[in-house]
């Protein structure tokens, strides 16, 4: 049962996917009137845990306490969450944008007349109250998409709150809002809270968790790390408890004193350049033979920053400078054939091309650079497909196995593959370790090395701080979509770095 | 048990299968009705031309299986279909035949452009065709079968108003040739070979397939791997214009004929339905060739058979529409889910047995 | 502030362009013909008259594409409408009040089979409507494949025959009598579909909910909406209307052939884009609609009118139409896309 004054319990939540455990006795306690912020990394399970609330995802052991319910809940779908009380708010408006404000507030429940038709008149006058209550300024008969997205999230939260919620969810809301709209989110939350609805928020900007929260709780792989008051947590801590500080007993695969590449020649210089709404502009220097490390939290722009210099998506401002010469990348292909290749981080929707062969998945890029016309012969792409399943260790029935059908780290394995067939002269790997097994990773690991040795540049992102200190001769150091600065290797350690991630002085 | 299922996955099978069942359905029907069973397959040479119901089907399939080429491509590129086919190919009669004749001629028995030129016009309209309606889907983002919609209505108009609204024929014997005979073989198989050839040593020898898959399948991945999505589904595009050009010359010639109001009417729909009962799901991905080209033939026969039992060529998109029906309700999710669930219960019967 | 501002947006401007469109066409054509008559008000009437039955079908396929759906069944469920009247009447010996019902049900159930499969076994609209075109048209070969006329039931030809003469904006004709412009009921049964149709979207659960399909059908399953409800009973309404149509159609032509109403569905679907739909769902209303067959209408009145051009001019100048209307809600799609 539920102690006084909590109003939604989650404990020893355990739930499967195929090959993965994403949530490994998890839990969750949310006080009435109480913002808590739901921290983790990537592959931490806090969409997971959310999901399993909201009834989406049908978790295998442990129990949810809701108030006001004697024992356990089960929620069959999220009307029937909603229905309990428990709403969501996600990152995308799932609202309809070509309907009034109001009809979004009271679609499927509007008020009707004696004849049965929708009561347009008091249906905009329930809204107009609503509105006034929460003090937002909105014309609810305008259509949602004539307003910005902070207001159309509000619209969103107001009517999780008008169908009396205990308990709001908001999975990322403010991911696409600029600073002043953040600003009016937050006191509509405090608003909230004050009402005693009890909020549960996912961001992944630590200014924010202490700009609005009462508590954090943070996961790890699929474990809660702990419930803690936000003045017991300093920023330092906090980054501490995300990304974990659990050395494996592997040893140190790093060569001594490989360090020092500033004297080799320049392979990529960047200068300015940005990507509106993902990067600010940023300068970047990477050597012949260095491994620089992206680090920074999930969403501070170590993705974007890659991206850009690749041209996945098209920088929009500054000078890039490969090996020396100016150039212009519009397109992957212009990047690759300057000798770059990216590693995405979403392998699903970037990475595999899942209906087709391992073969035709490692060829692809070689192909792609040779051009339509010059289609390698096919006992040649077995020869290089042979060579790289050998080469990386990869488990598959037979180079002709569909690529769908491997483990996500032999899938990565295949991408990388594809690759280190072009010959690249600049590597980016977009988490090339994440949802992998521990084996897999140090190999990766010691490839990245391996590379680096043979002379080739690598750009390393990755979520494991332990993982980049190990591979890495520098770091830059992103926050919110920025670079903020770099680490040289001697000041290199755990604290350092995640010190550069947290920023700010405040809370240390 | 096993073993059924194996053969059942594999790719040829439905087209295979459903070709066997039309020739089955041949052989009991001629067996009833008194003729020799096996008169479906006898080839004789009559008239100095051969002659049987396989050459028909062979002969009168030809358009079908050139649009299924064309078909195919732009379906696993984009996932959506070219409706505008038939009228692309009345369009290239519309043009062949205007140049041929003289613009306001109906009736002409000798050219007014050498042939070649009017061949050539006809096929460069059709690929002006695939060109736009190419344009529209891979950069304007329009839906493919509302992009191509535009041209399945513009297409025949313009035919019609290229002959100035009017059956225009060209009493050519050359003209005749490519819809006649080459010594005792109907021309338009050859025809339909050399398409089929092309295509083949095209996907063969240059890495065509690899990429319109790739895209077709994951647009965003193919990219970062470098392939450039929009021309791909573009290039897909004129090659089904192409085909609808080529499909359309050997239609014209049959007839020796612009008869834009009936040349291509609805054979969308036969392209459409030869890719799906190939084996080839319409919502992109993976293409087989082979299957949708024998699909295309199948059709052909389904026609012959029904036109042999008595069902005249007006009522026969009655049977076709039923079987797109139930091929796309069999591939659909939901049924494969119920299918799952259904032999999950079989299984669990067994076991508890 | 806010309430002064003028509420033009993207969507708003499409069914702006399409009025101001219609407007300087019939304008135009009223001077460049007024010679041939093109300015009296019975030239408006007639493009209203030939295109009732269009306009019934356009109001549904107005809900259909509301949705962000399609169906190109239309044109060969009409032309099946047409002969099973035409069939009924003069061969099967029905009544025809009884076979205008038997329509009526045959829409809703043909309309049912293409919901089913489109809502429930989420198969591809265009595939399935599709198969339901060749499917009509085959049917209505099965059925005859002569051409078929109406000539002996009374009520039929009373109703087609019937005149609504105005009270005003006569003319004299050649012999000097006075001639009143005039409506047929067709007319006055589109009208009262549009209008039902435009107080269902906007009055009634089931009208909201197709909005919002549209505008997000994710979020329209969040917020508890049946959307495959909702779908199912759009493809039925849409065969509905279009049987309404059918018949109104039918007392235009009288007869029954299997090549009727060829490429009905095209009009259909272009009045309904050019008079604001979008392609991609949620956003347009009927009267845009109404306003885009009144254009097509009066690009065939005019081609008519000029006497030279032949009728696939009409064709064309639509498909150019249609064409333009499309590229435009895509490039306002983009721009909507690049704000954000």
């Amino acid at each position: 049962m539920l102690e006084a004054g909590v109003v939604l319990k989650a404990q020893g939540i355990c739930m499967t996917f195929p090959g993965v455990k994403a949530l490994d006795n998890a839990g969750l306690t949310l006080k009435k009137g109480e913002i808590r912020a739901l921290m983790g990394e990537n592959g931490a399970g806090k969409s997971t845990m959310i999901k399993c609330l909201t009834g989406v995802n049908k978790f295998e052991a442990g129990e949810i306490y809701l108030e006001g319910f004697d024992g356990p809940i089960v929620n069959k779908d999220t009307m029937d969450a909603q229905q309990k009380g428990i709403a969501t708010v996600y990152q995308e408006v799932n609202l309809c944008p070509n309907l009034s404000v109001a009809e979004n507030l009271y679609i499927g429940r509007e008020p009707l007349t004696k004849l049965g038709t929708v009561n347009r008149k008091a249906m905009n006058k329930k809204a107009a109250a609503l509105m006034k209550e929460l003090e937002l300024d909105v014309d609810v008969t305008k259509n949602l998409e004539d307003y910005s997205l902070a207001l159309q999230q509000m619209v969103a939260i107001a009517r999780a709150v008008d169908m009396d919620s205990k308990v709001l969810i908001l999975d990322e809301p403010t991911s696409s809002l600029d600073d002043r709209e953040v600003e009016k989110l937050f006191s509509m939350m405090r608003k909230l809270k004050a009402k005693g609805v009890g909020i549960i928020f996912v961001t992944h900007f630590l200014e924010q968790v202490y700009a609005v929260c009462d508590g954090i709780t943070v996961f790890r792989n699929g474990h809660l790390v702990g419930e803690y008051e936000v003045e017991e947590l300093p920023r330092v801590k906090l980054v501490a408890a995300m990304m974990g500080k659990d050395f494996d007993d592997l040893a140190s695969i790093k060569k001594e004193g490989s360090g020092d590449k500033r004297n080799e020649p320049l392979v990529i210089e960047a200068k300015g350049l940005s990507h509106a709404g993902t990067i600010k502009p940023f300068d970047l220097d990477i050597h012949k033979g260095e491994v620089i490390g992206l680090t920074g939290l999930l969403g501070s722009g170590r993705s974007e920053l890659a991206r850009a210099i690749y041209g996945a998506d098209r920088a929009q401002t500054g000078t890039l400078k490969v090996n020396g010469k100016e150039v212009k990348i519009k397109n992957p292909i212009d990047a690759m054939n300057l000798g770059m290749g990216l590693l995405p981080d979403d392998r699903k929707a970037e990475g595999i091309i899942a209906d087709l062969s391992v073969r035709e998945n490692i060829i692809l890029a070689v192909q792609a650079k040779l051009g339509i016309l010059h289609r390698i012969p096919m006992a040649k792409q077995c020869e290089i497909a042979d060579k790289f399943i050998e080469l990386l260790q990869i488990k598959t029935a037979s180079r002709e196995t569909l690529v769908k059908q491997l483990s996500g780290g032999n899938q990565q394995k295949v991408i990388l593959a594809r690759w280190l067939a072009t010959d690249p002269d600049f590597l980016i790997l977009d988490e090339p370790t994440r949802g992998i097994d521990i084996g897999t990773k140090t190999e990766i690991q010691k490839l990245v090395l391996k590379l680096a040795d043979e002379g080739k540049s690598l750009i390393f992102i990755s979520s494991e701080i332990e993982e980049m200190l190990r591979t890495c001769n520098r770091m830059a150091v992103l926050r919110d979509g920025a670079k903020v600065g770099e680490i040289e290797e001697h000041d290199m350690n755990q604290m350092n770095v995640m010190k550069a991630i947290a920023g700010g002085d405040r809370n240390e | 048990m096993s073993s059924i299922k194996k053969l059942t996955q594999k790719r040829l099978f439905l087209p295979v299968f459903s070709m066997i069942l039309v020739m089955l359905i041949n052989v009991i029907y001629d067996a009833a009705t008194g003729n020799a069973a096996l008169s479906f397959f006898t080839v004789s040479i009559r008239n100095g031309v051969l002659y049987g119901r396989l050459v028909d089907i062979l002969n009168r399939g030809t358009e079908a299986a050139i649009l299924a080429i064309g078909m195919t491509l732009v379906v696993s590129s984009s996932a959506g279909t070219d409706i505008s086919v038939g009228s692309v190919m009345s369009l290239y009669g519309g043009m062949c035949c205007m140049l041929l004749a003289g613009f306001g001629n109906v009736n002409v028995s000798s050219y007014a452009v050498p042939l070649i030129v009017g061949i050539g016009a006809g096929l460069l309209t059709a690929c002006a065709c695939g060109l736009f309606n190419g344009f529209l889907v891979a950069y304007m983002n329009i839906q493919p079968m509302v992009a191509t919609l535009i041209l399945w209505s513009a297409g025949r108009a313009i035919g019609l108003l290229l002959c100035n609204s009017q059956i225009v024929y060209v009493r050519v014997p050359s003209f005749q040739k490519i819809g006649g005979y080459v010594g005792f073989i109907p021309t338009p198989i050859i025809v339909a070979a050399a398409c089929i050839l092309v295509a083949a040593l095209v996907l063969r020898l240059t890495a065509l397939g690899t990429y319109i898959q790739s895209v077709g399948i994951n647009k965003r991945a193919s990219r970062i791997a470098g392939f450039n999505s929009a021309k791909i589904i573009l290039l897909c595009y004129v090659i089904c214009g192409l085909c609808a050009g080529l499909a359309g010359m050997v239609a014209t010639s049959r007839i020796y004929s612009a008869d834009t109001n009936n040349i291509g009417l609805n054979m969308e729909l036969d392209a459409i339905l030869a890719v799906a009962l190939g084996g080839n799901s319409l919502g992109g991905g993976k293409f087989n060739l082979a299957g949708s080209i024998i699909g295309a033939y199948t059709i052909q026969a389904i026609d012959t058979t029904l036109l042999s039992l008595g069902v005249s060529t007006a009522q026969s998109p009655v049977f076709k529409a039923v079987i797109v029906i139930l091929i796309v309700v069999i591939q659909s999710e939901p049924m494969k889910d119920f299918f799952k669930k259904m032999s999950k219960k079989k299984a669990a019967v067994k076991g508890a047995a | 502030m806010k309430k002064t501002k003028t509420r033009i947006n993207g969507n708003n401007m499409l069914l702006l362009i399409t009025i101001v469109l219609f407007v300087v066409m019939y304008i135009g054509g009223c001077i460049v013909y007024a010679d041939k008559g093109f300015a009296r008000l019975q030239t408006f009437f007639n493009i209203l008259i030939n295109n009732a039955g269009l306009i019934c079908i356009a109001s549904g396929m107005t809900c259909v594409m509301l949705t962000g759906g399609i169906d190109i069944s239309v044109g060969s469920l009409v032309a099946m409408d047409c002969m099973i009247l035409a069939a009924g009447i003069e061969q099967w010996g029905w009544s025809s009040p009884a076979l205008m019902l038997f329509i009526l049900l045959v829409g809703v159930v043909f309309g049912f089979v293409q919901g089913f499969c489109i809502a429930y076994l989420d198969i591809q609209p265009f595939i399935v409507t599709m198969a339901g075109m060749f499917f009509a048209r085959g049917m209505t070969a099965v059925i005859s494949t002569q051409q078929i006329s109406i000539v002996s039931d009374k009520l039929f030809t009373t109703l087609a025959g019937f005149q609504l003469k105005m009270p005003f904006g006569g003319t004299l004709n050649r012999k000097g009598i006075m001639q009143f412009p005039y409506l047929r009921v067709t007319v006055i049964v589109a009208l009262v579909v549009v209008v039902l149709v435009f107080l269902m979207l906007r009055y009634t659960r089931f009208g909201r909910s197709i909005y919002a399909i549209g505008g997000n059908q994710q979020s329209a399953t969040l917020m508890g909406l049946d959307v495959k409800k909702t779908k199912l009973k759009v493809y039925m309404l849409a065969s509905f209307l279009t049987s309404i149509g059918g018949i109104c159609y039918c007392l235009n032509t009288m007869a029954g052939t299997t090549q009727q109403a060829l490429g009905l569905e095209m009009n259909a679907i272009s009045s309904a884009v050019i008079g604001g739909t979008l392609l991609t769902g949620g956003v347009g209303n009927v009267f845009g609609s109404l306003v885009g067959v009144l254009i097509n209408g009066t690009i065939s009145t005019l081609v008519q009118t000029n006497g030279k051009l032949i009728s696939s001019w009409s064709n064309i100048i639509t498909a150019i139409l249609l064409c333009f209307f499309i590229v435009l809600q895509s490039i306002f799609a983009r721009i909507k896309d690049s704000k954000k």
